[in-house]
């Protein structure tokens, strides 16, 4: 074979296979594992998750016809609301604990990472498909929560309406506006946001425990006893900065509670809120940034200790 | 090794980082009513270890209603101790839903205390008046427990109002606390009326109570309701008042 022979071929190679620069961080490569993971979360079923909470408020609307109107709303409120917390919290946990233990059981770890994919945009992308699950479904819940709300408050409406028909027109005016002030109140939306931030909260702590952990049953375990002390938290905290426990093994105690552990309490507003109790922008913005700050901390120490991780 | 000590560290300074900003967020939540209850022992020996965890882990309203819909089944069974016992466990886990403390205090000064006048096991008639002031009592201290959780609503300054007129017949008592809710600023509209109409029974406030239903009254129309003139007329014909000085409804208004 001569040059001339060759020439064209090589041209064609050489053609082809120019490498293209390869970046150190791709917004793409974050968006395929994203996308990646919210399509193998969604094959895990957790959606199922809806239709238990779909048969919760249901079953809660029929039990709760014998009580009063405002009784009935405080109730499906709490309940509701009570669910969406607790639905998040645990997918969250789940959700996350069983992600890279699951990855590297498959190999999918070691095919993704044998490309040219830092360890950084792995977790990334990981997370982003978590919280985006996350967000779906809350928002899911959170829609069919205030469709069963408007329902329950249009049926007690008319009933009312209907009962009322002789009494003079003020009277009537005045019991409609008194059943809608115990329905929907804004102040649920930031409250329903400051669930899901709690949730993002447990995502990344889930995601940092699991980057050192042997098991993802040792994820969950540590996680459950971390979502309880983290609720104890504030308690701790004031014990240790007022100086009311007594003893150096109490008070160190009291020390790396508040200092290692988040302060869960402060994301528990959403009570409140159906008490009737008005969220202002300021504590809201307070609130939901103290969520993001932990959030990105835990991912970025997560980050870190995946990068020292021998695979 | 080192990348667990640098971890352990990082998590050491942003734990001091955190400090501050969660001490002033939670003063910031106590100050605009959230976070009301203190996770003791004293709850803990009130809601049981179950109770007292879930409270603990952020669902405490779950909790509290889960106990309102026992003390609704101890209401039908008419065990009135019992429901005692829930509605305390319910308003301390709840301190702001007024509901609760206004069903609380309905339960007790209406539905036990005309249950306890009217228990046909106990044959002395003093035992039962005494009993039945005591769920007065119980009612009273609910709804004023309540309105220490919750002084800047309304509701329960009416709620206590209507117990002081309906249940101790005491118009001083409850024209006060009508006085007090209709100065907050979710106040319902009657709440001015109905203090005036509370003075208008008291014994020696009859110029006060006189003057407060004719600055009502001279508010206009929307005011000038059958009751108001009842009273007003009751007042004038009690203070003597000269012809002029009254006002000159014959009959009151067809609403």
């Amino acid at each position: 074979m001569t040059n001339k022979d060759t020439a064209p071929t090589l041209q064609h190679f050489n053609a082809s296979t120019v490498p293209t620069c390869h970046r150190a961080f791709s917004f793409s490569r974050i968006l395929a594992i994203t996308s990646n993971t919210l399509t193998e979360l969604s094959r895990l079923k957790v959606f199922y998750v809806l239709l238990v909470f779909g048969l919760l408020l249901i079953g809660s609307s029929i039990f709760m016809a014998q009580f009063s109107f405002q009784q009935e709303f405080q109730i499906l409120k709490d309940v509701s609301l009570g669910a969406i917390s607790m639905f998040t919290s645990l997918l969250a946990i789940v959700a996350t604990a069983r992600m890279l233990p699951r990855d590297i059981e498959d190999r999918t770890l070691y095919t993704i990472l044998a490309k040219p994919v830092p360890r950084f945009e792995y977790v990334v992308g990981k997370i982003a498909g978590v919280l985006l699950l996350l967000a779906i479904t809350t928002l899911l819940m959170a829609a069919a929560f205030v469709a069963v709300l408007y329902m329950r408050e249009q049926a007690v409406l008319h009933a009312t309406a209907s009962q009322m028909s002789s009494a003079p027109p003020d009277q009537v005016a005045d019991a409609l506006r008194a059943i809608r002030a115990s329905a929907f109140n804004i102040n649920i939306v930031p409250g329903i946001l400051i669930i899901f931030i709690k949730a993002c909260l447990l995502t990344a702590l889930t995601l940092f425990v699991s980057t050192f952990a042997t098991s993802s049953v040792f994820t969950i375990v540590m996680m459950v006893f971390v979502y309880f002390i983290g609720h104890l938290e504030a308690t701790a905290r004031e014990y240790w900065l007022h100086e009311y426990g007594s003893g150096l093994i109490t008070r160190s105690f009291l020390a790396i509670v508040a200092l290692l552990f988040p302060d869960l309490q402060a994301f528990n507003l959403v009570d409140d809120i159906v008490a009737g109790t008005a969220i202002s922008l300021a504590v809201f913005a307070r609130t939901a940034l103290l969520g993001v700050f932990y959030t990105v901390i835990y991912t970025l120490l997560a980050v870190f200790v995946f990068y020292g991780k021998e695979l | 090794m080192t990348r667990a000590l640098i971890v352990a560290a990082v998590l050491v300074v942003m734990g001091l980082l955190k400090l501050p900003v969660e001490s002033d967020l939670a003063a910031r939540h106590r100050a605009e009513h959230f976070r009301g209850i203190e996770f003791n022992l004293d709850l803990r020996e009130k809601l049981g270890q179950l109770g007292f965890m879930a409270a603990l882990s952020g669902f405490r309203s779950i909790v509290a209603d889960a106990l309102f819909i026992q003390a609704h089944a101890a209401w039908e069974d008419t065990e009135w101790g019992r429901m005692l016992l829930l509605f305390r466990h319910i308003t301390t886990l709840q301190p702001r839903v007024l509901l609760f403390w206004d069903t609380a205090a309905w339960h007790m000064a209406w539905n036990a205390s005309v249950a306890a006048m009217n228990d046909a096991n106990e044959p002395r008639q003093a035992l039962r008046v005494k009993a039945q002031r005591e769920y007065f009592a119980l009612g009273k201290d609910f709804l004023e427990r309540g309105i220490k959780n919750n002084p800047d609503r309304p509701e329960l300054y009416e709620a206590l109002a209507r117990l002081y007129k309906e249940k101790y017949k005491d118009h001083e008592r409850a024209g006060e606390y009508y006085a007090k809710a209709a100065t907050l600023p979710e106040a319902a509209p009657w709440d001015r009326r109905f203090s005036a109409y509370e003075l208008s029974y008291c014994e020696g406030r009859e110029r006060e109570a006189y003057e407060r239903l004719r600055s009502l009254y001279d508010e206009g129309e929307k005011e000038r309701l059958p009751t108001l003139i009842k009273r007003m007329k009751f007042l004038e014909d009690k203070l003597g008042l000269p012809q002029e000085q009254r006002i000159i409804e014959t009959e009151p208004p067809k609403r």
